[in-house]
């Protein structure tokens, strides 16, 4: 038996992998369920009721699909080009820390102080990765390490923050900073829920991010030169400024995520307002194969299991914490799909 | 001579694809037979049945008179028969003699194995002549010292039979010849050989048999004694191949002219001291034993390393700091010499490695934005002016084959009326008709007045298309010779570095 490369890989594959992975890991998660004395359909069903079953289910489960779109969208831009970002929580804290504390004494009427705001949370993400980006390009220095090792220094810092000079004296001593003008809300999109603008805002900037990558030149260049480096600077194409580029865009994004985090549903920033945002953006972008159309699906689905295990948790017993397994099982079984898709088994 | 190994109406079929239709082949003992063909011919899925990773969908294997089971990979290597891949399988970090042992023997296995193992393994380098030091590491090794760790690996475990896959594919020349030395000596102490492989010299040079497959059929066997190259290439490919000729023509003003040029790598010099003129209409050939500074001329001529001392100017500027996209720019196209690593992006469309030099050109793009359908037909327009065959605008490149992925390389850098051109090894690995096909442009092109420097390591090729010729060595230039003046004797002094006594004297 061994593995040969497919000459192109059909179009059903690549939207049967991810779905015969996601069902794998069900599976197996499946086991866990039933080793915690639930039966697995049970379990499922009640995920499925907690995060679809009611029109405020489903609200509660977009808002927390939307930072998970645009952090997966900055590790789908990051991981093509092979630029590691594992920064992605750091990067939505200092977005989000740099909207709320502008955001609370910014004297801008509201249209445009929140365009204004996410900008300055997309600034703050982009700088925040630029700094990693120029070590590997001038030193040849692991960008897995200084962006997974940033994202702990930031969290700190933003501890720092909210115990110190953003600490907001009317939270009644829970560890949190100023809220951001009430003027500077993002509108809810639907009423009386807590789904916010923030979710078209995802949207629109996954279209931007697909367009960008398949039909400019810097998109081609960035493809080049992830697929085969030393051929596109043949080619006359700057590795350098490709890479910079690269992590600007993914830095961006992720501090847009922070951005809007706050602006539709924090106000302030606390150091729980993620719970791991940053890093199951990675998880989205290999279920998505890294497609920023996928990334929206696959943002949804993984919103559905974390809100779902919620539900299901409050009517089993069965710890919350399985939704953590069933994401991570995940992106294992994505891993030996996407090996599928790109090798068949010959014998 | 009694066969050794026989395969006897071998048919193999992929879908509708029948890559080997009644194949019969035999083997003598002490042989050396030449399996002939271009790529895509059926020679390598023919080795695949032999060695068990293929089951045959008719036919039978026999080694030594007894017919091995279809489809069973360790019932070749038992019977005797070692396989030289061209791309080898050792791991770089362990030693020789742990390649060796890899696979047959337990790594973990007590120091009295090992010293056994060590002690076997000399024996057989004593025997056949093949020196190597059990400790050194792979990694450390040259690529003529790591094919012989391979040889040696295939023999430890006992083959009697023994096939090399494009075995000089990634050897220069005088590895070469010392390989094909070796090879005979190996037939004397008893060995039976198969090597696969398109190139007439080679074959002409090292086999006593000669068998040519062409579509998947053996189409015709010959004593080597018997043939020649022209009838052999004709057998290869069908018809009659005839690589096109130079005529002689007036050449022009100098067009890329480097001076005193110094390149170094690390520190260490890689180019010393160069200095060369390219003239309109002409091909300057540089000939040399590869490792000698070819890697760095066509690196400073692709625009990826800027000289440290001198000047390299194309037509008046001065291009030395330019990088490739200002090379690109100036009116130079190159031909990289791995096309695989720096030729073509394997998983991009044609048409995105069609336009990949000149993306940002107003052709191509506007504020922005990749004009696809432009692109697009674009490509089409170089695939047919190319006969960039199996193609379309859409394909992946790295489904076309090696001579078709050149012709796109050659004329994405051709199309635009370059006035300069490197060619480095620009057929390297490709058949014959491709090589006739790749030498056909690059005539025409200096027929268009380019400039076009050559990086050949094939001296035929050198001679028949070059104007002059200059040798490199150790990273210096011989004076030139014009081609007309240069025989193989000559050229092989200037390539031992004889020149440099006689520089003045000429």
């Amino acid at each position: 038996m061994r593995l040969e490369r497919r000459a192109h890989v059909p179009l059903y594959l690549v939207v049967v992998a991810p779905l015969a992975a996601v069902a794998v890991a069900l599976i197996l998660a499946g086991a866990l369920i039933a080793a915690a004395g639930v039966s697995p359909a049970t379990a499922y069903a009640e995920m499925l009721r907690g995060a679809l079953g009611s029109r405020l289910s489903v609200t509660e489960m977009l808002t927390r699909a939307t930072p998970l779109i645009l952090t997966g969208l900055a590790a789908a831009v990051a991981f093509r080009a092979r630029l590691w970002n594992i920064g992605g929580e750091g990067q939505f804290f200092v977005g989000a820390l740099v909207t709320a504390w502008v955001g609370h004494s910014l004297a801008l009427p509201g249209p445009v102080g929140i365009p204004v705001l996410m900008a300055l949370g997309m600034a703050s993400g982009a700088l925040l990765l630029a700094g990693p980006a120029y070590l590997r390009l001038r030193f040849s220095v692991d960008e897995v390490v200084t962006t997974l090792l940033l994202n702990f220094i930031v969290i700190l810092f933003v501890g720092l923050m909210i115990e110190g000079p953003l600490r907001d004296p009317l939270a009644f001593g829970w560890p949190s900073s100023v809220p951001v003008d009430g003027d500077f809300r993002l509108p809810d999109l639907v009423a009386r829920t807590r789904l916010h603008i923030g979710f078209l805002v995802a949207i629109v900037a996954a279209g931007a991010v697909w367009l960008i990558l398949a039909r400019t030149v810097f998109g081609a260049e960035t493809r080049a030169a992830g697929l085969n480096a030393s051929a596109a600077a043949f080619a006359g194409i700057s590795l350098p400024r490709t890479l910079m580029g690269v992590a600007l865009l993914s830095g961006a994004l992720a501090g847009l995520a922070g951005s809007v985090e706050v602006l539709g549903v924090t106000a302030g920033v606390t150091t729980t307002m993620s719970p791991g945002f940053g890093y199951a953006g990675i998880v989205v972008a290999m279920l998505a194969a890294l497609h920023p159309a996928g990334v929206v699906a696959a943002a949804i689905f993984v919103a559905t299991v974390f809100v779902g295990a919620d539900a299901m948790s409050r009517a089993t017993g069965v710890p919350s914490f399985i939704a953590d397994v069933i994401v991570a099982l995940c992106l294992l079984t994505m891993l030996v799909a996407l090996l599928f898709t790109t090798y068949r088994v010959r014998r | 001579m009694t066969p050794v190994l026989e395969l006897q109406d071998i048919t193999k079929r992929f879908g509708t694809l029948t890559a080997n239709d009644d194949v019969t082949l035999t083997l003598g003992q002490g042989e050396i037979l030449a399996l002939l063909g271009e790529n895509g011919a059926g020679k390598t899925t023919l080795m695949n049945i032999l060695f068990g990773h293929y089951a045959a969908d008719e036919g039978t294997v026999r080694v030594f008179g007894k017919e091995l089971p279809s489809g069973k990979p360790r019932a070749a290597i038992e019977a005797g028969v070692g396989m030289v891949h061209q791309h080898f399988t050792l791991a770089g970090n362990l030693t020789v003699l742990e390649n060796v042992m890899l696979g047959s023997e337990s790594l973990l296995s007590p120091s009295s194995a090992r010293a056994a193992a060590r002690k076997k393994l000399m024996q057989i380098s004593d025997r056949f002549g093949l020196p190597v030091t059990p400790e050194a590491r792979i990694a450390e090794l040259s690529v003529g010292e790591r094919q012989r760790v391979e040889i040696l690996k295939a023999l430890y475990r006992d083959a009697r039979i023994l096939i090399l896959d494009e075995p000089t594919a990634v050897l220069a020349r005088p590895e070469a010849q010392r390989l094909f030395e070796t090879l005979r000596d190996m037939t004397r102490e008893g060995l039976s050989l198969i090597f696969i492989s398109h190139k007439l010299h080679e074959v002409m040079a090292a086999s006593d048999r000669v068998a040519v497959l062409r579509g998947g059929r053996m189409v015709a066997e010959r004593k080597t004694a018997d043939t020649s190259p022209e009838e052999l290439a004709e057998l290869m490919v069908g018809r009659k191949v005839e690589r096109p000729v130079r005529q002689g023509h007036e050449i022009g003003a100098p067009v890329l002219i480097a001076e005193k040029v110094r390149v170094e790598e690390k520190g260490e010099a890689r180019l010393d001291d160069v200095s060369f003129a390219v003239h309109e209409g002409e091909i300057l050939g540089i000939v040399g034993v590869s490792g000698n500074g070819q890697a760095a001329l066509g690196g400073l001529l692709s625009g990826l390393t800027t000289p440290v001392s001198g000047a390299l100017t194309l037509a008046g500027q001065d291009v030395g700091p330019l990088g490739p996209r200002g090379m690109i720019r100036a009116g130079a196209g190159r031909v990289p010499e791995d096309r695989h690593a720096e030729g073509a992006v394997g998983e991009l469309a044609v048409w995105e490695n069609a336009v990949l030099e000149r993306l940002r050109s107003p052709d191509f793009s506007r504020r922005g934005f990749v004009r696809q359908a432009a692109c697009k037909s674009y490509a089409a327009e170089l695939i047919a002016r190319f006969d960039i065959r199996g193609a379309t605008p859409d394909t992946r490149t790295r489904l076309l084959s090696g001579g078709n992925m050149q012709k796109l390389i050659l004329g994405r850098c051709l199309s635009i009326g370059p006035r300069f051109v490197l060619a480095n090894q620009p057929t390297r690995g490709l058949d014959e008709g491709a090589i006739a096909a790749v030498h056909a442009e690059l005539l025409a092109a200096r027929a268009e007045g380019a400039a076009i420097l050559l990086i050949s390591e094939e001296l035929e090729e050198a001679v028949a298309l070059s104007d002059r010729i200059q040798a490199i060595v150790k990273g210096r230039l011989s004076q030139p010779v014009p081609a007309h003046d240069a025989d193989a004797r000559k050229l092989g002094l200037m390539m031992a570095g004889v020149w440099k006594e006689d520089d003045h004297a000429a």
